[in-house]
């Protein structure tokens, strides 16, 4: 690799000449918007980050960078991502998905691809609807979800990306919305630094087949009292006052409560990197019925080694116990005999 | 003492026969291992139950390991067994009918008690009701006397009993006149680490020998000189430890790093076990979490510029199927070995099958040709590795390269290549643009091609300025671009159908083997049959049958004179291990009355179907 600088760039430089097909009004315009902006800040070569995806709305965005980029099968880009990173450590990898493609179809690879820790950012578009099939229930819809596959409302209960990706203890797992482009440029740059799988729960707006699926929580006039920002070190509080906080009951499980003078010294305070998963998981349940107060932000950010730099680790050490391969020797290594 | 006349035989087929946890496979190995070091030519044909271990003692838990030695060029593991070693009454009539007439039987009299017996199915005891009349029937107390020698080394009894198969493997070699030392040095080597086990072993691999020198039992010993091969050094090697290695060299040539994602499956499993080993080649091995992960992560790693490769066998290929396509659409060198084996579905998971043929050749949906490579020998693994990742890197394509259980854990003398003499395959990654726009600013085009090939470039990340996407979506011809004008997928899909069918001007024409050049018949086979063809051919010309003999390593495309072949012999035959497979290729292709003979019993052709096929399908000598 060069160690000329990396190169200033604006948002143009990392646009494709691609025309952007989502349809007008879609969330992902803004999610496209914000990465576009971000990356010239991120001090990554153009030439040296791709972008991987699947199936889905959300799996046309590789087209819209003017990176690398390859648009996959469905449910299957983070076990593309993997054998990407694993064998280009070099590389920023980021895989773009939605919530039907990386938690459906994709459910095995994603879990795995975040327990191993290999080095691969997922930002998961979560719009709990097919769109790209036009209109089908999704694994995040809400129960009784009506739509062309259940009209008689749907029976499955839904997944919480975030609870999911803590449970597979992702080291990294954060969430966000596409109406909030900083926060989205935060969070996203935070998953970039972080060394490891990454899982950035993005919401975002199908206005198409789930219009305002997020507007109780994300629209401007609902973030207040809907939003719970979660900071490192902080006490758990929302609301425009921060009059409300997160507590924990006898049982361990979290609630939402109005703060007080008597109650304010035992709000759950936020600790990102606290390698037991189990608060950032308590955090991922207040949310477990729509319309309920939504924590945003980084859930999770732990230490733990990055699965590509261990498998070069093992590479590298045999080579220095044995040696560089060698031929020869391999076609003798189960003994041999000499015909003259 | 007595002492046994000594006779000369041009080869003999051993079958050594045993429950699971007999440790046969290993006894098998031994005897094999040490007949190659003393110079035999010899082909092995292991054959065990796919549960690790079923109920001891019964039918379903016999694991067989059959090894054929001879002082002449041969390529079966033969066809009935003339010697069978049985450790207990279950490996006695799991083999009983695969023996020749007058074969002898070894058995360890100690395993025929009356519950091994009921185990087993039989009613009375086969040692006692005269039903081996026909054979030449050994009963050796080989439990008793291992015991027995290793009482005052320490060994509890039951820890001794199971260095049976030593002393089975000492008098078999004994009776062979097989030399020790190579023997002994191995169990020095192997259990080093456990004296108890070691010494156990060493005592009842020395007391089955000499208990062939002194019991008076065996009327005669017998030898097998050595085989005249080529000079050269050789090692014994199975199949799939052949293809670890193809793979292994043919990256090394092309200066790539290998990288095998794969998921554990019988009988491909052993070849992540040998590339796994091997990280001071700079393999990177990923056990990924299932077949679909094993491939993606395969096309993953071919993206970012390493030789991407896959194992796996029948339903692994069956889960790959949606991603081959992908690679094939992306273009990018990809191979996919799959190991054959019994199907459908998990069906007979440790015996041989070729009924993949098809499903290599069509298994996708659209039009979506791929590339076929087979291996006919154990040895030959080695090569047809090394022509898959020519054809894969070359070509920019999947390839699906053809093993199958016979070939994956039988064993050949194999010829040492150097490795100065290997080919090389140049990647020749993209580095710079190739199209100028009309605004006059330099491009870089993925799908523009190769002119000869058709070959797309291959350009992994990290180039400046070589910044592109792609992906499953068709493709505009040239710049790559998302395209769903219909005229531009039919010329894509004309392309992609070109550029595989031009592979047929990099591929040999099919050496046909046909010594007197006017046959009245020709056999075509393909891939793991070889031996067995070859053996039943011979057998054929011998008994005055004029035949030619083709052997198939690609598959798709097929050589370039295979039509003319076909149509230059008034006979076709074609014998494959499933319902006629090749036979409809060949007919399809070449309009030619390509007759069938077919075998699905999970084991090879014995060359004597061969034969009987051949005398067949020629009717009466004219």
């Amino acid at each position: 690799m060069t160690m000329t600088p990396v190169p200033l760039t604006t948002r143009k430089d990392w646009s494709s000449d691609q025309e952007v097909r989502w349809c007008p009004g879609c969330g992902d315009y803004s999610i496209l918007a914000a990465i576009q902006m971000m990356m010239p800040d991120l001090g990554v070569r153009r030439e040296s980050t791709v972008f991987v995806s699947g199936i889905g709305c959300a799996a046309r965005f590789p087209y819209y960078m003017n990176t690398y980029g390859v648009h996959t099968i469905h449910g299957r880009a983070p076990a593309i991502a993997t054998g990407l990173a694993m064998a280009r450590p070099d590389l920023t990898v980021f895989v773009i998905t939605g919530d039907g493609d990386a938690l459906s179809i994709g459910g095995n690879h994603l879990i795995h691809a975040l327990r191993r820790n290999v080095n691969i950012k997922i930002l998961l578009f979560n719009n709990r609807i097919y769109g790209l099939t036009k209109g089908q229930y999704s694994p995040t819809s809400e129960r009784g979800k009506i739509t062309k596959s259940t009209p008689a409302g749907s029976l499955d209960r839904p997944f919480d990306p975030v609870s999911l990706a803590v449970g597979a203890e992702a080291t990294f797992v954060a969430r966000t919305h596409d109406m909030d482009r900083a926060h989205m440029q935060e969070t996203f740059r935070r998953a970039h630094e972080h060394r490891g799988a990454a899982l950035v729960e993005v919401y975002q707006n199908c206005n198409v087949f789930n219009d305002a699926a997020f507007e109780g929580i994300t629209g401007k006039e609902n973030r207040g009292s809907m939003l719970i920002q979660l900071r490192h070190g902080e006490p758990v509080r929302f609301g425009a006052e921060g009059e409300f906080g997160v507590f924990r009951t006898p049982q361990g499980a979290f609630v939402t409560d109005r703060v007080t003078s008597e109650n304010e010294s035992h709000l759950v305070v936020h600790d990102e990197h606290v390698s037991d998963p189990s608060l950032a998981f308590s955090l991922s349940r207040l949310t477990i019925s729509d319309h309920e107060p939504t924590p945003m932000g980084v859930f999770r950010d732990v230490d733990a080694p990055e699965y590509g730099a261990s498998v070069s680790e093992q590479i590298v050490q045999q080579q220095t116990a044995k040696g560089l391969g060698d031929l020869a020797s391999l076609f003798r290594s189960n003994g041999s005999w000499t015909v003259s | 003492m007595a002492q046994q006349e000594l006779s000369t035989l041009g080869s003999v087929v051993l079958r050594f026969a045993g429950d699971s946890g007999d440790g046969m496979q290993l006894t098998g190995e031994r005897f094999t291992s040490v007949s190659a070091l003393f110079g035999n030519d010899l082909a092995t044909l292991p054959d065990y139950p796919a549960e690790i271990r079923a109920p001891a003692g019964t039918l379903a838990g016999v694991s067989s390991f059959q090894v054929q030695i001879s002082d002449h060029d041969i390529s079966t593991a033969g066809d009935a067994p003339n010697v069978l070693v049985a450790m207990n009454p279950a490996g006695l009539k799991a083999n009983l009918g695969l023996l020749e007439r007058d074969a002898t039987i070894i058995v360890n009299v100690d395993a025929f008690d009356e519950r091994s017996l009921e185990k087993a199915g039989y009613d009375t005891n086969p040692l006692e009701d005269g039903s081996l009349g026909q054979f030449r029937v050994y009963e050796v107390p080989m439990t008793t006397i291992t015991t027995e020698v290793c009482k005052d080394a320490g060994v509890k009894p039951r820890d001794a009993e199971r260095s049976k198969n030593f002393f089975a493997l000492g008098l078999v070699s004994w009776l062979y006149s097989r030399p020790t030392d190579t023997t002994d040095a191995w169990i020095e080597r192997r259990f080093g680490k456990n004296p108890l086990v070691l010494e156990a072993n060493r005592r009842a691999f020395r007391a089955g020998y000499d208990f062939g020198e002194t019991a008076e039992l065996f009327d005669a010993r017998y030898e097998v000189t050595a085989a005249p091969f080529p000079s050269g050094e050789y090692a014994n090697i199975t199949g799939n430890t052949a293809l670890a290695w193809g793979l292994i060299a043919a990256a090394q040539k092309a200066s790539l790093p290998l990288f095998l994602g794969s998921y554990p499956i019988t009988p491909a499993s052993d070849i992540l076990h040998e590339l796994a080993k091997h990280k001071e080649f700079g393999v990177r091995t990923f056990q990924a979490e299932d077949e679909i992960a094993g491939v993606a992560s395969a096309i993953g790693a071919s993206y970012g510029g390493a030789l991407g490769i896959t194992t796996t066998s029948g339903p692994g290929l069956d889960l790959k199927s949606e991603a081959i396509g992908l690679a094939l659409s992306l273009e990018i060198p990809l191979v996919v070995v799959d190991v054959q084996r019994g199907g459908p579905s998990t069906g007979l998971p440790t015996k041989v099958e070729q009924a993949d043929l098809l499903h290599a050749m069509y298994g996708r949906h659209g039009e979506a040709p791929v590339p076929i490579v087979a291996a006919i020998t154990p040895g030959d693994c080695f090569n047809a590795a090394i022509e898959a990742v020519r054809i894969a890197v070359t070509y920019r394509t999947p390839v699906l390269l053809l093993s199958d259980a016979y070939l994956a854990n039988g064993t050949e003398p194999w010829l040492i290549p150097n490795p100065d003499d290997l080919p090389v395959v140049d990647p020749k990654f993209a580095d710079a643009t190739n199209h100028v726009a009309d605004d006059g600013s330099e491009q870089f085009w993925p799908y523009l091609r190769d002119e000869n090939t058709l070959a797309r470039p291959w350009a992994p990340p990290g180039v400046p300025g070589l910044e592109h996407r792609i992906g499953g979506l068709e493709k505009a011809d040239g710049s790559g671009n998302v395209s769903y004008d219909g005229r531009n997928h039919e010329r894509m899909s004309h392309l992609r159908r070109d550029k595989v069918a031009g592979i047929v001007a990099s591929i040999p024409d099919v050496d046909v083997d046909d010594p007197t050049g006017d046959a009245d018949l020709l056999v075509v086979g393909w891939g793991g049959t070889y031996g067995a063809i070859a053996t039943g051919v011979a057998r054929a010309r011998a008994a005055g049958r004029k035949v030619a003999h083709v052997q198939l390593r690609h598959m798709n495309p097929f050589p370039g004179n295979l039509g003319d072949v076909l149509r230059a012999y008034p006979k076709v035959l074609v014998p494959e291990l499933n319902l006629g497979q090749l036979s409809r290729l060949l007919r399809a292709e070449y309009l030619v009355d390509a007759q069938s003979l077919n075998k699905m019993q999970g084991v090879p052709f014995r060359a004597s179907e061969i034969a009987s096929a051949i005398e067949t399908t020629l009717g009466e000598q004219s």
